[in-house]
């Protein structure tokens, strides 16, 4: 323990039913209490967000008969992130028969999250899983088809069973458009309205309950208030606080961290997930980096020139002077290790010296075995959009060259805490997909993001948010008027007033990329003590700055994109201080969080079940104070906690 | 790389709007055109100017929330690419480059580059789905889809819904958005029930709008990022036509 955090008191979910596992979802639905139909409509639910959560959340509420109230910050709820989502869905329907069941699926995501994730939740995912499929035909999703026209499904993640269904590789575009159809249906339809180009600054809280949000009208700057009986947060992950990421430009952490500073607590912020196949950086003007899908591992080789600083045309550099370091160092698993294996030995490499490309931070992957062994038009047919992709942004041809790759942030496992119900610890406040902590322990599965989300707004929040509604409703006579409605207004009027004050020297994007880089080299996919408390030190001197020197032009009442980024930017200051916290917190390596003070003798991830199998959450306790941490313990029944090898 | 950049600014929807001229030096060929324009702005920011507003998300090409008009080209010179997607190694030292917003009556600009697309989610209300509430849909395997019908579909359904059809279109029609979505439900069997019906409603709503109709020019599908053939705006005028043509049709 140390000056910057303080423990408070154990934390344990109320909801979880107990009892046999595969009967908790059964039993908390019927113990749940219902609202009768005809007074559903006069009971209002505000959603955040579109995306594969929050567009399919916002369209069963409406379905149900709820008041539903959607938000998005993008000009149409069909351009939520979850469009880009590349490989695929798992489902535990077994169709090849395989082998697969809910309890293998459950198994896997367990294991794949390295222990950190909760039986309960991961089990009722798998449960649900087939739902997810059955739903998304009936929608007319256009999944991968055999010529007898039933489903195709492949193997993803180096998984063993093939339960991942695709739409060639648009699965999150063609699932996000099933969710926005839906959505539309029911604006249509009059139970929801849809607000485009709208962004949640605040979260109102009146007697400790969530009742509204503060919202900012994104083409005229006016400042709203919305008030409800029950809210919902589905406004996705903060990878975009590393600056460089495989997020939209516009994916931001300002709904869930001002509800953590209005009480929600903020669950494992440290776990992030590291991609290892993307494309490298080209030079200082980067603004993102692109995912190629990781099913080119399947038949890709990775490799380095064995001597560092070897600058040869990759196809000049004979095989006894190359090193194919993944098949060396994990003869069994090779190039199909797990994301954040693969990602931290090209990092090594780089760091050695290893690195190619023009930056030196890329690593071959090189397809020229395969198409020896397999023809280039059956390469062609499984890889050519993003052999097509890659081309079109490296002007190299992959076909002939070894592409170069390199890791980058891909998703956040980290989120607001949620008990079993999906409810935040503040009443009335529901947070689902990738913004909640729940499902994916300390990493992720492939094809599961597109699970979780869908699960999370199809079938068990409006199942648990009915529980909640029923017995909680907002109390007759509190309007906009209400004392903590407008304080919350006038808070987020007087931020924007501020940060357009300051007229300092330097623009929002080079606050933000020089965060990012800070969190990137100290709180990336390797991590040490020393490396977190010294960034903490760069982060908070950084923000200040920020606060004194930041130039944010134009004015408010107006379509402003950099006032609209410096809202963002300036709650990704506060976030990647607690990201670097809970880090710190986190002594052991585990899932996508390699902490080098502990690893084995092989120099391997080593894991501390005995000091860590928890869920760290964490309590805001104002600004310049430290936060609180309080620990819920997770217990395994149904899986034996191993080491994870891949020699 | 150095551009001279003819970019049209407008305060709002209210205001006259005009092309101002701004140079960029130093660029990269590997940098995308949205990160030219990034550099563009950066430097307009530090000399206390009003940045140039444009629309973007993703920069995969796939969100559909890009959408520029490159030297009178929507999302500029290179087929099936949209701007975000687009490189400055398409372009040469000394260019001078005209940018604009999506011209079309429907879609109104509201600052610099950024134009209201609602109107293409308005069309979508009117009955771009298939009406399936959750928790209703049978076991996924039940119905069997034969694999080109599935393939057709996906080809409509990959619209990404960024308007550049409309914008390229001399008539500012949206036909090949709207034959792109009838054909991808109505090529499927969970997509019969509703598929006369959808057609004509979808097709009314495009037309309130105050969308163009469509004379086969054949703009749209050459600008199209997505790869929507043409052939998609025969299926809906098939469609529209069995639906007002059908008994108990409208």
């Amino acid at each position: 323990m140390n000056d910057l955090y303080t423990l408070g008191e154990p934390l344990v979910d109320l909801k979880d039913p107990g009892g046999p596992i595969e009967d908790r979802w059964d039993k908390r639905r019927f113990e749940a209490k219902l609202v009768s139909p005809a007074n559903r409509r006069r009971l209002s639910v505000i959603v955040i967000g579109t995306g594969l959560a929050g567009g399919s959340a916002a369209a069963t509420l409406g379905e149900a008969g709820y008041h539903v109230k959607s938000f998005c910050y993008q000009d149409s709820p069909r351009r939520a992130h979850s469009i880009a989502a590349q490989g695929g869905i798992n489902a535990a329907k077994d169709y090849r028969n395989d082998g697969d069941s809910i309890r293998r699926l459950f198994y896997d995501t367990i294991k794949g999250g390295d222990y950190r994730s909760r039986e309960s939740n991961v089990y009722r995912l798998a449960q649900v899983s087939e739902s997810i499929i059955d739903q998304a035909v009936a929608q007319g999703v256009p999944f991968a088809r055999e010529y007898g026209g039933l489903l195709d499904t492949r193997s993803f993640g180096g998984v063993q069973v093939s339960r991942t269904f695709y739409a060639r590789g648009q699965t999150g575009q063609q699932l996000l458009l099933g969710a926005y159809q839906a959505l539309e249906r029911q604006v249509q339809a009059g139970t929801v309205d849809l607000h485009t180009r709208h962004e949640m600054l605040d979260l109102i809280v009146i007697d400790g309950r969530a009742r509204g949000v503060v919202i900012r009208d994104m083409i005229t700057g006016e400042i709203e208030t919305h008030l409800a009986d029950a809210v919902v947060l589905a406004s996705g992950g903060y990878g975009n606080a590393f600056y460089l990421s495989t997020n939209a430009m516009g994916c931001n952490a300002t709904a869930i961290w001002r509800a953590h500073r209005k009480g929600a607590l903020f669950a494992n912020p440290c776990f992030t997930q590291i991609h290892p196949t993307c494309i490298p950086v080209s030079g200082t003007h980067q603004s993102k980096l692109t995912l190629m899908s990781e099913s080119l591992r399947n038949d890709g080789r990775i490799w380095v020139p064995a001597k560092a600083g070897d600058d040869r045309d990759p196809r000049e550099i004979p095989e006894t002077e190359r090193d194919y370091f993944l098949e060396r160092m994990y003869p069994a698993f090779g190039n199909l290790v797990p994301r954040d294996v693969a990602s931290r030995a090209a990092k090594n490499q780089c760091d050695a010296g290893h690195g190619v490309g023009p930056t030196g931070l890329g690593v071959y992957l090189d397809f020229v075995d395969a198409i020896g062994r397999l023809g280039r038009s059956v390469i062609e047919s499984k890889y050519g959009n993003l052999f097509d992709m890659y081309r079109k942004i490296t002007a190299e041809d992959p076909y002939q060259v070894p592409m170069r790759i390199y890791p980058a942030i891909h998703y956040t496992m980290g989120g607001l805490w949620v008990d079993y119900d999906l409810q935040s610890s503040i009443p009335g406040l529901f947070v689902i997909g990738e913004a909640n902590f729940s499902d994916h322990g300390a990493n992720r599965l492939g094809a599961s993001a597109l699970m979780q989300g869908l699960a999370d707004g199809y079938f068990i929040l409006p199942n648990t948010i009915n529980d909640y509604l029923a017995a909680n409703p907002l109390s007759p006579g509190i309007d906009t008027s209400h004392p903590e409605a407008v304080k919350a207004a006038t808070a987020v009027r007087d931020r924007i007033e501020k940060l357009l004050a300051i007229n300092g020297g330097r623009s929002v994007d080079s606050f933000h990329r020089e965060l990012g880089s800070i969190l990137w080299e100290h709180c990336g996919m390797e991590r040490n003590a020393e490396g977190l408390e010294h960034a903490i030190g760069l982060i908070r001197g950084l923000k200040e700055q920020f606060w004194s020197n930041v130039r944010v032009t134009g004015h408010d009442e107006e379509l402003n994109q950099a006032l609209e980024r410096a809202g963002r930017v300036a709650d990704f200051f506060e976030l990647a201080e607690l990201m670097c916290i809970d880090a710190l917190n986190r002594a052991e390596s585990c899932g996508g969080h390699f902490r080098s003070e502990s690893q084995t003798d092989e120099g391997e991830a080593l894991r501390r079940d005995g000091e860590y199998a928890y869920v760290a959450a964490w309590e805001f306790t104002g600004l310049g104070t430290p936060p609180r941490l309080h620990k819920e313990n997770l217990e395994f029944e149904y899986v034996e906690l191993q080491q994870r090898s891949y020699k | 790389m150095n551009i001279t950049l003819r970019i049209w600014r407008q305060q709002n929807h209210d205001d006259q709007g005009r092309m101002v001229s701004y140079g960029v030096d130093d660029i990269s060929p590997d940098m995308s055109f949205l990160e030219m324009l990034d550099v563009l702005n950066e430097q307009l920011t530090l000399t206390g100017d009003d940045p140039v507003a444009f629309d973007h998300d993703c920069r995969e090409g796939i969100c559909g929330m890009c959408s520029l008009m490159i030297n009178g080209l929507a999302h500029g010179p290179e087929a099936l690419t949209a701007t975000c997607q687009l490189h400055m190694r398409h372009f040469a030292d000394g260019d001078v480059i005209d940018i604009e917003p999506w011209r079309s009556n429907a879609f109104p600009v509201i600052k610099d580059l950024i134009v209201d697309r609602s109107a293409l989610d308005r069309i979508v209300q009117a009955g771009g789905y298939i009406s399936a509430p959750t928790g209703s849909a049978p076991d996924a395997n039940t119905t069997s889809v034969a694999r080109k019908d599935a393939d057709r579909a996906f080809d409509g359904a990959a619209c990404i819904s960024c308007g550049a059809c409309v914008a390229a279109c001399p008539n500012g029609s949206a036909s090949l958005f709207l034959g792109a979505k009838i054909t991808h439900l109505g090529s499927l069997p969970q997509g019969q029930p509703e598929r006369d019906s959808r057609a004509v409603s979808m097709t009314a709503q495009h037309d309130a709008e105050g969308f163009g109709g469509c004379t086969q020019i054949g703009e749209c599908t050459a600008v199209c990022p997505a790869g929507i053939p043409l052939d998609m705006i025969s299926q809906l005028n098939h469609d529209v036509l069995s639906g007002l043509t059908q008994p108990g049709g409208q």
